[in-house]
C-alpha cells in the first residue's frame, strides 16, 4: 500500500506546554499568596485588587482554565495527530486558538482584579470574555473535527471520545450557565435567579470539574500512561464502558453541591443517587490505569514518569471515592461549608491534574527536542517534594474543616451554643499555616520542574516538524466479525459528538425542567420584595468584592444552624436574586439573616478595620469604600435590567430610582451621624450597610402563598 | 423571561426520577452487552494505537 509522508505540528504543543508552565506557576502564587492572607489578614494588603475575595477567583479561573486549560491543549494537539496520523487541520485555526486562549487569560486576569465578575464560583468571567471563550472553543473545534475527519486510521481510539465529550459538554455547560443580561462593557447580571440560578450554576461547576478537569485528562491517561509505560492499556472494554458511564452519570451529580439548601427535594435526591452511582466508572477508569502496569512496577521504581502517573490516578481514585461519599447527606451536613471541600479538590487538582500535567511534560520535553530528560534525579526529587506537599496541604485541611463543623454543632448542657463563630475560625488557624506550607512545597517541586525542563530545552534540539508516513484511509473498512451497533459510532466522529451530547443533555434536561416549570417547586412568598436601588447598589459591592468567596447566605436546617443564624432559608426568599449568592465555603458566618443583627455604625467600623469589632477576625479591611463614590448614573439600567429578568418594579421606577436611592442613604447617613460618623450619601460603604441591614428581613413576618 | 410559574404543576414529579434511573439501565446495559461482544481482535488492535 502506498505510504504517505506527512509532519505532525509540534510547535503549537510547545506553545501549549510553555503557557502550561507559565500558567501554572502563576496560578499557585496568587493561591499560595491568597492562603498566607486567610492567616495573615495584612497580606491583603489594603488593597482592593490584592483581597481575598477578588485572588480566590483569580487563583481558581487560573489554575483551571490557564494551567489545566493548556495542559489539555498540549496533550491533545500531540496525542490526536499521532492518533490520527495525521497534521492538525489548520496551523492557522491552532495558531488562533493558541493565542485566543492566551489573551482571554490575560484579559481574565485583568478584569478579576478589577472586580469586574458575575459573581458565580468558576464561572465569574464577565459577558464579553464569555464570548471570546466560545469563539475560541469553537475554532479548537473546527481544528479538531477536522483533523479527525481527515485522519488516516480508521478506528477513534478511546482518548479521543473523551476529547469530543468533553468539547460538547463543555461548550454547552458554558453557553447555558452564562446567559447574562449586560447593562455595560463589564456588567451584567444572571439570567437566572435565586434557586434556579444555584441548580444551573452547580450544575455547570459541578461539570466543570467533570468536563474540564477529569474526562480531558483521561483521555491524556489513556495515551500517554501506554506511552510511557510502553504496553496496551489493561483493558480496552473496560475503557469503552468507563467513558460511557462515566460522561452518562456525571451531568446529573451537579445538585450534590446543593444539599440541605432550599432546592426542592427529589432534585436534591436525584443528585445523591447519581452521585453514589458515579464510584463504579472512576474507579473502572482508576483500576483501568493501574492494572496496565501490572507486570511492569519494577518500571515505576526507576521511572519518575510513571511515579507521577500512578500518584496522579491514585489521587483519581481518591477524590472520586471521597466525592460520593461526601454528597451522602448525613456526610455532606459536616464537610459542607468547611475545609473538608478545600481539601478534597486539592487532591484531584495537585494529585490528579498537577501530576498528571507533570508526568506528561517530563515524557513531552525530551521527545520534542529529541534529547534525553536533563536529569532525572531531579524529576524524582521534583517527585517527592510534591508528594509531601500535598499531604502536608490535605491533611490539615482535613483535620481543620471537621474539627470546625464538630465546633460549629456543640451546645453547652444549658442548649446554648457553645462556640462563638470567630472561636472556631481562630481555632484552625495553625492548619491553615500548615496548609500553606504544603503548598509552597509543591510550588518549590514545581520549580524544579521549570530548572529541569530548561535545561533539557538547552541540550536539545527542538523538532518543530516530525516527520511520519503511514498509509491513506482505505475507503471500504476491513472488519472483523459481525458489525454492532456501536460501530457505528466507533469510526465516525460526528455520530460521536451528537451522540455524546444527547447523554450529556439528557441529566440536565431532566433536572432543569421541573425546576424552572413547576410553581410548587419554588413557593412564593408574598412578603419578599425586590432590592431598592441603594441595595440593589450594595449587591454589586458585595459581588465585586467576592463577598460571597468567604460568606455564605443559605442557612440549613439544623438545630445549630438556626440558633446561630436565625430561621432557615425558603426558596421564595431568593426570587430576585440574580445572581443568587448562596456561597459554597463559610470561612466567615453565614449572612442570610444579617438584617438588623447590627447597628449600622457597627457595619461602618468593621469594614474599615474588622479586627477593631472582632479581635482576632482575618477578615480584610476595604478601605476603599470609604473613598469610592456609587456611579448613579447607572441606577435606571440597572432597575430596567432587573425588570427585564422579571423582577417586578413598577413601570417608571427606574425615572424615580435615584431619589429612592438618596432617601434610604440619608437615612443610614443620619443614624451614622447620631453616632459621630461623617458619611456622604453616596459614598459605597452606605450602599453595602443597606444591603446588609436588608439580608433575610423579608420573612419575618411570614405568609407563604 | 420569567421562569418561574409557566405550569401551576406537574403530577407526580417522581417520574423524572424513575425515567433517568431507566434510561441510565438501558443505555448502560446496552454498552456492557457491546463491549462484552466485540471482536477481540479488533480490540487488540484499537488497544495499540498509541504504541504505533
Amino acid at each position: 500500500m502506498q505510504l504517505e509522508k506527512f509532519h505532525y505540528d509540534n510547535r503549537i504543543v510547545k506553545w501549549f506546554a510553555f503557557a502550561t508552565i507559565l500558567w501554572g506557576v502563576v496560578g499557585m502564587l496568587v493561591g499560595l499568596w491568597a492562603s498566607i492572607s486567610m492567616f495573615y489578614p495584612a497580606a491583603n494588603l489594603n488593597f482592593a485588587p490584592t483581597t481575598f475575595g477578588r485572588m480566590r477567583p483569580l487563583h481558581t479561573n487560573a489554575v483551571i482554565f490557564a494551567f489545566v486549560g493548556n495542559g489539555i491543549f498540549t496533550g491533545v494537539y500531540y496525542s490526536l495527530q499521532r492518533l490520527c496520523k495525521a497534521r492538525m487541520f489548520s496551523d492557522v485555526l491552532s495558531k488562533i486558538h493558541f493565542w485566543g486562549w492566551q489573551l482571554i487569560i490575560v484579559s481574565a486576569a485583568v478584569t478579576l482584579l478589577a472586580g469586574f465578575t458575575t459573581g458565580k464560583e468558576y464561572a465569574e468571567l464577565e459577558w464579553p470574555i464569555d464570548i471570546a471563550i466560545t469563539l475560541v472553543w469553537v475554532v479548537f473545534g473546527i481544528n479538531m473535527f477536522g483533523t479527525i475527519i481527515k485522519r488516516r486510521e480508521s478506528h477513534i481510539y478511546v482518548a479521543i471520545w473523551f476529547y469530543i465529550a468533553t468539547w460538547v459538554t463543555v461548550a454547552m455547560l458554558h453557553i447555558v450557565n452564562s446567559f447574562e443580561y449586560p447593562i455595560s462593557l463589564f456588567k451584567s447580571y444572571s439570567f437566572y435567579a435565586g434557586v434556579q440560578d444555584a441548580l444551573v450554576q452547580w450544575w455547570y461547576g459541578h461539570n466543570a470539574v467533570a468536563f474540564f478537569l477529569t474526562t480531558p485528562y483521561l483521555g491524556l491517561m489513556y495515551y500517554f500512561l501506554p506511552k510511557a509505560a510502553n504496553r496496551p492499556v489493561y483493558s480496552y472494554r473496560l475503557s469503552i464502558i468507563h467513558f460511557w458511564a462515566l460522561i452518562f452519570l456525571y451531568i446529573w451529580a451537579g445538585p450534590h453541591h446543593l444539599l440541605y439548601t432550599a432546592l426542592p427535594d427529589w432534585a436534591q435526591s436525584l443528585g445523591v443517587v447519581f452521585s453514589i452511582m458515579l464510584i463504579a466508572p472512576s474507579w473502572g477508569g482508576m483500576l483501568n490505569g493501574l492494572f496496565t502496569l501490572r507486570g511492569a512496577w519494577d518500571k515505576v521504581r526507576e521511572e519518575p514518569i510513571l511515579k507521577f502517573l500512578v500518584v496522579a490516578i491514585t489521587c483519581y481514585g481518591m477524590a472520586t471515592f471521597e466525592g460520593p461519599m461526601l454528597s451522602l447527606k448525613n456526610v455532606n451536613a459536616i464537610a459542607h461549608f468547611t475545609d473538608w471541600i478545600v481539601a478534597h479538590v486539592h487532591i484531584g487538582a495537585l494529585g490528579w491534574n498537577g501530576f498528571l500535567t507533570f508526568g506528561v511534560m517530563y515524557w513531552l520535553f525530551p521527545r520534542m527536542w529529541n534529547t534525553k530528560l536533563y536529569s532525572k534525579k531531579l524529576a524524582d526529587t521534583h517527585f517527592w517534594i510534591g508528594t509531601i506537599g500535598i499531604i502536608l496541604y490535605a491533611i490539615p485541611l482535613y483535620w481543620a474543616g471537621f474539627t470546625q463543623s464538630m465546633m460549629w454543632k456543640q451546645f453547652t448542657e444549658e442548649g446554648q451554643l457553645k462556640f462563638q463563630f470567630l472561636e472556631t475560625v481562630t481555632h484552625i488557624i495553625p492548619m491553615y499555616i500548615t496548609r500553606s506550607i504544603g503548598g509552597s512545597l509543591y510550588l518549590i517541586g514545581v520549580f524544579v520542574m521549570v530548572y529541569n525542563l530548561a535545561k533539557t530545552v538547552a541540550c536539545g534540539s527542538f523538532i518543530a516538524n516530525e516527520a511520519a508516513e503511514a498509509p491513506a484511509l482505505p475507503k471500504v473498512v476491513v472488519t472483523h466479525g459481525k458489525e454492532y451497533w456501536h460501530r457505528w459510532i466507533e469510526r465516525r466522529p460526528m455520530q460521536m459528538l451528537l451522540f455524546s451530547f444527547i447523554v450529556v443533555a439528557l441529566g440536565g434536561a431532566i433536572e432543569f425542567v421541573p425546576t424552572f416549570l413547576v410553581k410548587s417547586n419554588v413557593p412564593t412568598i408574598s412578603s419578599v420584595k425586590p432590592y431598592t436601588p441603594l441595595e440593589l447598589h450594595g449587591r454589586d459591592i458585595y459581588i465585586r468584592e467576592g463577598c460571597y468567596t468567604c460568606h455564605s447566605q443559605m442557612i440549613r436546617p439544623f438545630r445549630d444552624e438556626v440558633s446561630r443564624y436565625g430561621e432557615y432559608s425558603k426558596a421564595g426568599e431568593f426570587v430576585y436574586d440574580h445572581p443568587f449568592q448562596w456561597g459554597s465555603k463559610r470561612t466567615g458566618p453565614d449572612l442570610a439573616r444579617e438584617g438588623n443583627k447590627y447597628p449600622d455604625s457597627w457595619h461602618y467600623n468593621h469594614f474599615l478595620d474588622p479586627q477593631s469589632m472582632s479581635p482576632g477576625s482575618i477578615m480584610p479591611s476595604y478601605v476603599w469604600l470609604y473613598d469610592d463614590k456609587l456611579d448613579t448614573t447607572k441606577t435606571p439600567k440597572m432597575i430596567n435590567a432587573m425588570r427585564a429578568l422579571g423582577v417586578p418594579y413598577e413601570e417608571g421606577f427606574d425615572k424615580v430610582a435615584n431619589a429612592d436611592l438618596f432617601e434610604q442613604a440619608g437615612k443610614i447617613k443620619k443614624n451614622l451621624k447620631d453616632n459621630k460618623i461623617d458619611v456622604a450619601s453616596d459614598d459605597e460603604v452606605v450602599a453595602l450597610i443597606a444591603y446588609m441591614q436588608r439580608l433575610g428581613k423579608d420573612i419575618s413576618v411570614q405568609a407563604v402563598k | 423571561m420569567k421562569f418561574i410559574h409557566y405550569l401551576e404543576k406537574i403530577s407526580g414529579v417522581s417520574i423524572f426520577g424513575i425515567t433517568a434511573f431507566l434510561l441510565f439501565s438501558i443505555f448502560f446495559l446496552g454498552v456492557l452487552v457491546w463491549a462484552a461482544k466485540a471482536d477481540k481482535k479488533m480490540i487488540d488492535e484499537i488497544s495499540h494505537l498509541p504504541l504505533d
